[in-house]
């Protein structure tokens, strides 16, 4: 199976990279045109009720393109969690939507088509080309003025089957018969609105109308896959890591990144509540390992300097916590090697080794009994790097994820 | 237009290949390709489509060559062109730039590349260029104040199923039917 997505910059370099969105953008050019999207009369007749071709292209294109990306998903084609999803800021969001609208109706393009308008010499598709440019300037300029409002209500990655609580499926089915509901209306309109004016629905749309119904439905039946399943596909790349040692980290390259201002370490601690009382690193998060799936959500929304590193006593439970967020496609996570006890056996004095050393009572228990709940306020919590001369083999490499990066219109 | 060049034979012999003008594509095809596009986009890249996002960063772009000193003030701008950042650096640009090819040529072909200003009956030229300029001025402000067009916000964030591309669509569709009846005499 091919990696998903295309790792297009290190195949074809950082810069003829390019050429694979000049040419996806030149299929988006030519449908667009060929659709008579150029043409600000055919786009205005939409808020007129005479001419409904907006809306058909626009939602034929989403339910189509959704139910594409959701089945390719289902059969395990493409990774929804590493596919760009417009991040939700709900006000800004329908202000400028309103805004939009009206400058839709003024104008009678949207930018997409004016583009296009304008690279086929359409007069007013250019001038309207200039004011957009201008508009934007204009936003670049005055943003300050309103930052607040422009960062706020911002909901992360927020789909529509978070929102619903429910399989991806039942969505795209949902989008999908909705658009075919909304295209029998816009059929109806264009008859009693348009006087005729456009061609009837060709016989095929049933048949396409029934196909897409059918693929969505597989969607919905095949499901989305779950974390298992993310992990059963990913078994052997994961196997080889953990057993070549190549996401464990040595304590020291730890301490390292934790006093490293370039980098934000998060440490993701999945001990019990009375181990983690008893001794753990400063700014360590607990989170039991039920609580490692719901977390990666948030983990995606991190800077993407952050280093994340998994720790358990040992190493089995840190190893499933990587397992799983590893599955979910969350960049740039390690293991702590040994966990805990190596961290103290490496940053701890041999008083403090002689006094609460003892045989751990099990897989992955603490091999200390510490005189208190003292938490990161023993010494050996946040030790001072340049006490220790340590040699280890650095194993971080940061990566910028396999997800796509600055998606939407960024 | 057609007609125009049809009773003017002699401009057929300065422009050498004179296409007749043929006909749009049904709707319902059209968005069948372009839901394949979108997909592709996302199957090859991770990314959808966007077209505001290009046109920023040219502007952004020109800004930097004319008053780089400006950019280094305005933490916006700062983002995409501070310090040795190429505006130009990046996937959106250069599916403009594909844009702008895939529609010159399907224009080409299809007959429908020639210079002309579309407007409703009732208007002159320069209103219908006034309204145009003003409309494409809503546009860019919105966009970007929206995170993106009906490009980058709605095709793509709509077929990801993204909450806040849903509400956007509907916000857009929204405000061009609430303005619609009072603008009315501009396209009918």
């Amino acid at each position: 199976m091919a990696p998903f997505p295309l790792p297009i910059d290190s195949l074809l370099g950082h810069w003829p990279s390019y050429v694979v969105y000049i040419a996806i953008g030149f299929g988006f050019g030519y449908v667009l045109e060929i659709a008579g999207f150029g043409k600000s009369t055919k786009l205005a007749a939409q808020f007129y009720l005479k001419e409904m071709t907006v809306l058909k292209v626009m939602f034929t294109a989403i339910v189509v393109a959704a139910v594409l990306i959701f089945l390719a998903s289902a059969i395990g084609l493409l990774d929804y969690n590493l596919v760009w999803v417009n991040p939700t800021y709900l006000w800004p969001g329908i202000v400028g939507g309103l805004v939009m609208g009206v400058g839709f109706i003024v104008g009678g393009f949207c930018p997409g088509t004016s583009i296009v308008a304008a690279s086929t010499l359409k007069i007013d598709g250019i001038v309207f080309l200039l004011g957009a440019f201008f508009g934007i300037f204009a936003f670049g300029e005055t943003v300050g003025l309103f930052e607040d409002f422009w960062y706020s209500s911002y909901m992360g990655r927020f789909t529509l089957q978070e929102l619903f609580n429910v399989d991806a499926g039942v969505i795209v089915l949902a989008v999908v018969l909705m658009a075919l509901a909304a295209f029998v209306f816009a059929e109806y309109s264009e008859r009693t609105f348009g006087k005729g004016l456009v061609s009837k629905a060709p016989r095929w749309s049933l048949g396409a109308a029934g196909g897409l119904v059918v693929l969505a439905g597989a969607t919905l039946v095949i499901g989305q896959p779950t974390n298992i399943d993310r992990q059963a596909a990913l078994a052997a790349a994961q196997d080889t890591a953990l057993t070549e040692r190549s996401v464990q980290i040595h304590p020291a390259e730890l301490l390292a990144y934790l006093n490293n201002r370039q980098i934000i370490p998060y440490v993701i601690d999945v001990r019990s509540e009375s181990d983690f009382n008893t001794f753990h690193l400063p700014g360590s998060h607990r989170v039991p390992l039920d609580g490692i799936l719901p977390l990666a959500q948030d983990l995606q929304l991190q800077p993407r300097n952050t280093l994340f590193v998994v720790l358990s006593n040992e190493e089995a439970a840190a190893t499933d916590a990587w397992r799983i967020l590893n599955a979910e496609g969350i960049a740039n996570v390690y293991i702590l090697e040994g966990g805990i006890n190596q961290w103290l056996d490496t940053f701890s004095d041999e008083a403090f080794q002689a006094a609460y050393k003892v045989e751990p009572a099990g897989v992955d228990q603490l091999a200390y009994v510490l005189p208190g709940a003292l938490g990161s306020r023993y010494d050996a919590a946040d030790p001072n790097p340049a006490a220790f001369t340590i040699e280890y083999t650095p194993k971080v490499k940061l990566s910028v994820g396999r997800g796509a990066t600055g998606g939407g219109c960024g | 237009m057609t007609a125009i060049s049809q009773n003017l034979p002699r401009m057929r012999a300065e422009t050498r290949v004179q296409r007749v003008e043929k006909p749009y594509v049904h709707p319902y095809a059209a968005g069948i390709a372009l839901g394949i596009v979108l997909f592709l986009a996302f199957f090859i890249t991770g990314n959808g489509l966007g077209a505001s996002g290009g046109m920023n960063r040219l502007l952004v772009f020109a800004e930097d060559v004319i008053a780089p000193g400006h950019i280094d003030r305005v933490p916006y701008l700062l983002d995409m062109a501070g310090g040795d950042r190429n505006p130009l650096d990046s996937w959106v640009v250069f599916i403009s730039v594909g844009t702008i090819l895939g529609g010159a040529i399907s224009g080409w072909r299809h007959g429908r590349l020639k210079f002309e200003l579309n407007k409703g009956p009732r208007i002159s030229n320069s209103t219908r260029l006034l309204m145009a300029f003003i409309g494409g001025a809503l546009m860019g402000y919105g966009a970007r104040l929206a995170r993106g067009c009906t490009s980058g916000q709605a095709l793509s964030g709509g077929a990801t199923l993204s909450v806040g591309s849903w509400v956007f669509m509907f916000a857009v569709f929204a405000g061009g039917y609430m303005v619609a009846y009072f603008v009315r005499r501009l396209w009918n």
